[in-house]
């Protein structure tokens, strides 16, 4: 770096830079706060929802599968299972909920599938309320506004 | 060593190292159950082996960095640290949690160690990276907070050089960001908004400041090069890596529910994050080109010009090519992440962990100028074997990631391949991965080998 540039200037890019965009990220954090609720439609969250997102968590869910493209890339994406299991007038948005939790309660007590060579989900030994509120969950998770990802429905 | 108390970060180096191979044996277990699914399935499922890969990472270089931290803050202050004992009882607090919480994962089902570890007095389990029970997030805040207390107490009364400073505001930032691993919301959006808070703002951004002082000060000691100058380019790298990095973070908010506008700024914003990674190369080759001493542990140096590269490979370059929104709409969550993922956290943070331990170690074993050239040379072939894999995991994945997206993303909803089917198809490239996996082990092993071969004083320097 030229001469002329001081230690003192670079000092002070550093510390001016570094709270200038520390300063615009909060403001724009309270934007998104703001902003939020019409998109993920809080108001949907009900207590199955909740309860739905606390077993996807104490299960460790996303240690093989992502949600919303995040978490492990070993099994399917799962924001959008209820579009590509649930769409029945195959429009790419899930619509029969209760074909999806029935879906979804035979799937999860038939684990493990044992067929070799395949990866392999255990079985969580959930009660059918559990399933319930799994399946409010992630329906409630691909109603989220995201920008409409993912490209289709395979995730 | 210019100071006794630099000692105490001799059990935080030999344990990170530890840790490391057993990160990398998990590694293994999983890169071959992405082709044998059911390898080790009623043992070791795949979440636990990938909790157990992730989590060892996480906690091992944080080891590093409290070991460089101990070492490094007393000879930069000059004065002994404040109170060499805290370190080491915060040494065994942090150990014990550790590898419990490992243990439990591999032997309690995971909702079951919830249970045992009272998760529901204050839910914040089951969330990537973040997955450790809540005693064990508070008794890293406890250990983290006696560490930061540590080193500024030594700071406070001592030199303060910009090295000291730029560290010791990086490790307080990572004190508070972790905080929001405590933020549970049951609003799914908000949780992984903030969740970012912790992961992003640490790895690009406060841990891109504890990585600048470390490679810092070792190239201050390794080529005797003039401070001013090694600060100056210090404040322009982190500088840059803060301005391009805090709105950076946009390019995590594309596909999780914030706004539109997050597509560009993260986008324009992340798309600069390469600069201060390149800068970081130039910074390093230029301060070997310009040194004004040959120090005896040439391997040292190596390390540091190859965090260097690594890390612009990885975190740059890798970082850029599914950054931009139009691409990442493609890429997210893909092979593609995974690459990425493995080539920045070697790059720019095992390696500068490994950096560190290269310089310091010697030292505190008694070998001012370094190992014996004998241990330097197979150090050296360690360093390249662990190097080149890592890049054949990275371009085996980039491979993978590529052709999933083929495959499974770009084909309309009726013609695109199911994630299953397209994991399949992949077999071949995953192979590739795992024997790449492979060679890395030996390379660790080639690597670990050499700190026990050769003369006992290290490199004897004939005056």
């Amino acid at each position: 770096m030229a001469d002329n540039f001081t230690k003192g200037m670079a000092r002070n890019i550093y510390y001016g830079g570094g709270v200038f965009f520390f300063l615009l990220l909060l403001g724009l954090t309270f934007d998104t706060m703001l902003v939020l609720p019409d998109r993920d439609h809080r108001e949907n969250i009900t207590e199955a929802v909740a309860k739905g997102k606390h077993l996807w968590e104490i299960n460790d869910c996303v240690g093989c599968h992502s949600i919303m493209g995040e978490g492990a890339y070993f099994a399917p994406e799962l924001a959008n299972v209820f579009d590509r299991y649930a769409d029945s007038d195959n429009d790419g948005v899930g619509d029969d909920e209760a074909t999806f939790e029935a879906f979804l309660q035979n799937w999860m007590a038939i684990q493990p599938l044992n067929v070799p060579g395949r990866r392999q989900m255990p079985q969580f030994n959930l009660s059918k309320e559990d399933v319930h509120s799994l399946s409010e969950f992630l329906i409630w998770t691909s109603r989220v506004n995201d920008n409409d990802w993912p490209p289709n429905k395979q995730g | 060593m210019k100071y006794e108390s630099q000692s105490v970060a001799k059990n935080y180096f030999i344990f990170a190292m530890v840790l490391f191979a057993g990160q990398v044996v998990f590694g293994l277990i999983m890169g071959l159950q992405y082709i044998v699914g059911d390898f080790l399935a009623g043992y070791i499922p795949f979440n636990v082996a990938r909790m157990v890969h992730t989590n060892l990472l996480i906690v091992w270089l944080l080891f590093g960095f409290m070991g460089a931290s101990y070492y490094l803050v007393p000879e930069e202050s000059e004065t002994e640290l404040y109170s060499p004992l805290l370190a080491r009882i915060m040494f065994w607090v942090f150990a014990a949690a550790g590898v419990a919480t490992i243990l439990g994962y591999l032997f309690v089902p995971y909702s079951k160690l919830a249970e045992l570890t009272f998760n529901d007095l204050l839910p914040t389990m089951g969330r990537e990276f973040l997955e450790m029970p809540t005693i064990t997030k508070i008794g890293v805040v406890i250990v983290v907070l006696a560490f930061v207390f540590n080193l500024g107490m030594t700071i406070l009364r001592g030199r303060k050089t910009v090295i000291n400073m730029v560290l010791i505001t990086g490790l307080i930032g990572l004190a508070v960001f972790f905080l929001f691993s405590f933020y549970v919301p049951d609003n799914l959006i908000l949780d992984k908004f903030f969740w970012w808070f912790v992961i992003h703002l640490w790895v690009e951004g406060v841990w891109e400041l504890i990585l600048g002082a470390i490679l810092a000060f070792t190239l201050i000691k390794v080529t005797g090069v003039d401070r001013e100058i090694i600060e100056k380019w210090l404040y322009m790298i982190i500088a840059l890596a803060l301005i391009s990095g805090l709105i950076g973070m946009g390019h995590h908010y594309f596909w999780i529910g914030p706004s539109e506008y997050w597509l560009w700024l993260g986008s324009i914003f992340s798309a600069i994050e390469p600069i201060p990674f390149f800068m970081m190369v130039v910074f390093a080759f230029k301060m070997v080109r310009e040194r004004r001493l040959e120090h005896g542990n040439q391997i040292a140096l190596t390390w540091a010009l190859g965090t260097a590269v690594m890390a612009f490979l990885g975190a740059g370059v890798w970082g850029f090519i599914h950054t931009l929104a139009p691409v990442n709409y493609f890429t997210h969550g893909s092979q593609i992440t995974a690459a990425h993922g493995h080539l920045a956290f070697f790059g720019a943070y095992s390696m500068i962990v490994m950096t560190i331990i290269s310089y310091a170690m010697p030292i505190m074993r008694g070998r001012p100028q370094g190992n014996c050239l004998k241990a330097q040379k197979l150090e050296r072939v360690g360093f390249w074997v662990m190097c080149i894999s890592m890049l054949g995991i990275t371009l085996a994945l980039t491979v993978a990631g590529v052709w999933q997206i083929v495959l499974q993303r770009l084909p309309d909803s009726a013609n695109a391949l199911s994630f299953m089917t397209t994991q399949e198809q992949l077999h071949p490239i995953f192979w590739v991965r795992l024997a790449c996996g492979v060679a890395f082990t030996s390379g660790v092993a080639i690597y670990f080998t050499s700190f026990f071969v050769g003369d006992k004083r290290g490199l004897v320097v004939a005056d």
